[in-house]
């Protein structure tokens, strides 16, 4: 009798401490608080609205944090500025909103030749329900890692002869033993249990096959997370019907960009997913799934653009930065507000605009 | 439901007009069709049974010819499927296939790629619309995905450049992009359909997914109708999970074809239960069960023949057998929607034969 009542007091106590969610601190070393220099690229359509919400956030937070603009770069540019890249190299560290790819028009993607040149082979996003945000899945908490380099979009195209065109998909073991290898240690510092791999192996045989092998011989080193292997049309069946069984998804370029914007929506849309890429050196933030998507015209006209997935990944980006504390409050103040449900934008069925959201989140600050 | 089944019968009749080789016509007293059978394996047989007593209480002017996979490879066909299940195929220009599995080993064709090969099978198409009285988590769900079936990523055509390099290559022709297109609108007229979106990823496959969007537009050009949109795949996929009443008939390329149709498939309630057919050059048309062949509940009276039926119903559409198709689906639809006999995988506890039995009443 006596056991149980102090079991009942002792989760009373932490459902209680759950709410205020403030992490253990870590003990900083001298000089850990200097401010830190992040590139910041507001981008197109949507992005100036939403990476302006981040440095009104971060300013009312006095984050330690301070941003080199670069308000010039857009989608349709051709190439990156070597100034753009220097700066990334030098801070290590980049948040931007989206850069429009333009289609067809003989222009390569700029997000694609920043992963590129920089090296991020690693995309993540982070899909979640978000409570007080109704959706008609349940119990979402998905993480998909894509490897972002390779695979479907190498870029590698030409013409055979006119009416006939081939496009190569490159898989190497390198990367796909690294992309393996950072979604086993993502899974293993963060906790999670289950590693499912994603591919098209009956069919390409020999490069998901590479791909599958690579995983598989990096699963051997982690015996304590779970491995499994799922076929992407059954695995966006699965994710449909129930996407509670998924945790850590690692896959190939193509079928990372469709899983990601599957478990996005499912969770409650590219609105309000944080993600990222990452690589050896640097890591640029960005909104998670879709990042080539700007949003149409008249979010831009009206300023009814979500900034919640950008806040949410500037929030990752303080923890990547190693300011443990401002992120948990950033983050909280986020859910607060979506759990609230009084300032919401059109993709989450409000109306609100996006300066309201800000203040919002600032007035939620503690 | 009833009523969107209304409409779209009453301007079908309308499109019976267009002289068009792949649709055939008849006339009020309709001829008996032979039609191929394939029953398959595992749970094929029971199910294929189903839909032939089903077909026969109502009156479906057809009379099947069966053919079963073979035990030895067929040289000639190099697979499991002899020359003349194929042949007959070919003759019949009409075929409902239930499930094969391939069986493990080297040396011969996948029966799903012999089918596809051999009888020039172009565009797969899949109708997926909710089930009244099966709830899933979308209630509103009545689009078509028609999937170009025979290039694209599915060539086949790896090589390994050297160790741990492996190239694979995806082709778009031009004229599989116009054969599917053009079949798409066709679809879209004869079963008075309003949208076709055409979904690629063209802005980062600028000249693959580039050419198949250039033949789309020019087909839609042909077809004024009809309003013709494109969407980017990531934006599909989102917008598929989020709201699926957007989007009407889909037209993609291979890959995003099998993946965006079993998505369409998940959102109401599994390959189970999702009706197919894959168009060939000539106009054949063979319906065939997605589903796997289920052998832990083989022969035992267990199996869901909805997928099997519904696949008939496509079939039977084809034919321009409307009101025949549109009393078996309802009758398929109010005894779901009923809920008294629902086999194993929706949930309830009847037999196949219970099952059949209900239907045949509510023809």
């Amino acid at each position: 009798m006596a056991r149980r009542q102090s079991l009942t007091t002792l989760t009373r106590l932490l459902t209680q401490t759950r709410t205020q969610t403030r992490s253990v601190t870590y003990m900083p070393r001298p000089g850990d608080g200097t401010p830190r220099q992040v590139t910041l690229i507001p981008g197109d359509g949507i992005g100036p609205l939403v990476t302006n919400a981040v440095e009104q956030v971060f300013d009312a937070m006095h984050a330690p944090v301070y941003f080199e603009k670069f308000d010039d770069i857009h989608g349709d540019m051709k190439k990156i500025p070597e100034s753009l890249i220097e700066s990334i190299r030098n801070n290590k560290v980049c948040i931007k909103g989206g850069l429009m790819t333009p289609v067809g028009g003989g222009v390569s993607s700029l997000n694609m030749q920043l992963r590129k040149e920089l090296d991020l082979y690693a995309s993540l996003v982070h899909c979640f329900n978000l409570k007080g945000l109704p959706t008609r899945h349940h119990n979402v908490d998905i993480v998909v890692i894509r490897e972002n380099t390779e695979g479907e979009y190498s870029g590698l195209e030409h013409e055979v002869v006119p009416g006939v065109v081939e496009s190569l998909k490159v898989i190497t073991k390198f990367c796909s033993e690294r992309i393996a290898k950072y979604a086993f240690e993502y899974a293993y510092l963060n906790n999670r249990k289950k590693v499912t791999a994603v591919h098209k192996a009956n069919i390409m045989k020999l490069a998901d096959g590479l791909f599958l092998e690579s995983c598989r011989e990096i699963a051997t080193k982690y015996p304590g997370i779970e491995y499994s292997e799922i076929i992407v049309d059954n695995c966006c069946m699965q994710l449909v019907a129930k996407p509670d069984q998924f945790d850590v998804m690692v896959t190939p370029n193509l079928y990372g960009n469709l899983v990601s914007n599957v478990a996005a929506g499912i969770a409650g849309g590219t609105g309000v997913m944080p993600g990222g890429n990452v690589g050896a050196d640097h890591a640029v933030f960005e909104q998670g799934a879709s990042a080539g998507n700007v949003g149409k015209m008249d979010m831009v006209e009206e300023k009814k653009a979500n900034p919640v997935a950008l806040l949410l990944s500037s929030a990752m980006m303080l923890r990547h930065l190693q300011f443990p504390s401002f992120a948990d409050r950033l983050e909280t103040s986020v859910k607060r507000v979506i759990e609230e449900g009084k300032y919401r934008t059109k993709d989450l069925g409000g109306n609100s605009s996006t300066q309201e959201i800000v203040d919002a989140v600032i007035a939620n600050l503690d | 439901m009833a009523s969107q089944i209304m409409r779209r019968f009453i301007t079908s009749n309308k499109s019976r007009l267009l002289t068009n080789p792949n649709f055939r016509h008849f006339s009020s007293t309709t001829p008996t069709i032979t039609a191929t059978l394939f029953p398959g394996d595992g749970i094929g047989p029971e199910i294929a049974e189903s839909v032939k007593q089903i077909f026969r209480i109502a009156e479906v002017p057809i009379e099947w010819e069966e053919h079963y996979v073979g035990k030895e490879i067929d040289p000639r066909t190099q697979s499991f499927l002899t020359w003349e299940s194929l042949e007959s195929v070919r003759r019949n220009k009409v075929g409902l296939k239930g499930p094969m599995a391939t069986p493990i080993g080297k040396g011969h064709r996948s029966l799903n790629l012999t089918l596809r090969k051999e009888l020039n099978l172009y565009a797969n198409v899949r109708p997926c619309f909710s089930l009244p009285g099966y709830k899933t988590r979308y209630d509103d769900v009545n689009l078509v995905t028609i999937r170009e079936n025979t290039e694209g990523e599915y060539s086949g055509l790896e090589h390994q450049v050297v160790k741990g390099v492996v190239e694979s290559l995806k082709i778009i022709t031009r004229q599989a992009s116009l054969r599917v297109a053009e079949y798409a609108f066709q679809y879209a007229r004869a079963h008075g359909r309003e949208r076709v979106s055409a979904i690629h990823k063209a802005n980062i496959m600028q000249k693959t997914d580039g050419l198949f969007l250039k033949c789309c537009r020019e087909v839609a050009e042909k077809y004024p109708d009809i309003k013709y949109e494109e969407v980017v795949i990531d934006n599909c996929c989102m917008m598929l999970v989020k709201n699926p009443t957007l989007f009407d008939v889909l037209v993609m390329p291979n890959l995003y074809g099998d993946i965006i149709s079993d998505l369409c498939a998940g959102l109401i309630g599994g390959l189970g239960l999702t009706p197919s057919c894959n168009i060939g050059e000539g106009g054949i048309a063979l319906a065939e069960a997605v589903h796997g062949s289920a052998p832990d509940i083989a022969g035992k009276n267990l199996a869901n023949p909805t997928a099997l039926l519904l696949s008939g119903v496509a079939m039977l559409r084809h034919l321009e057998l409307h009101d025949k198709a549109d009393n078996i689906q309802n009758a398929v639809l109010n005894t779901i929607a009923e809920g008294k006999y629902r086999t194993g995988d929706l949930g309830g506890s009847a037999s196949t034969s219970d099952f059949t039995k209900a239907v045949c009443d509510h023809l």
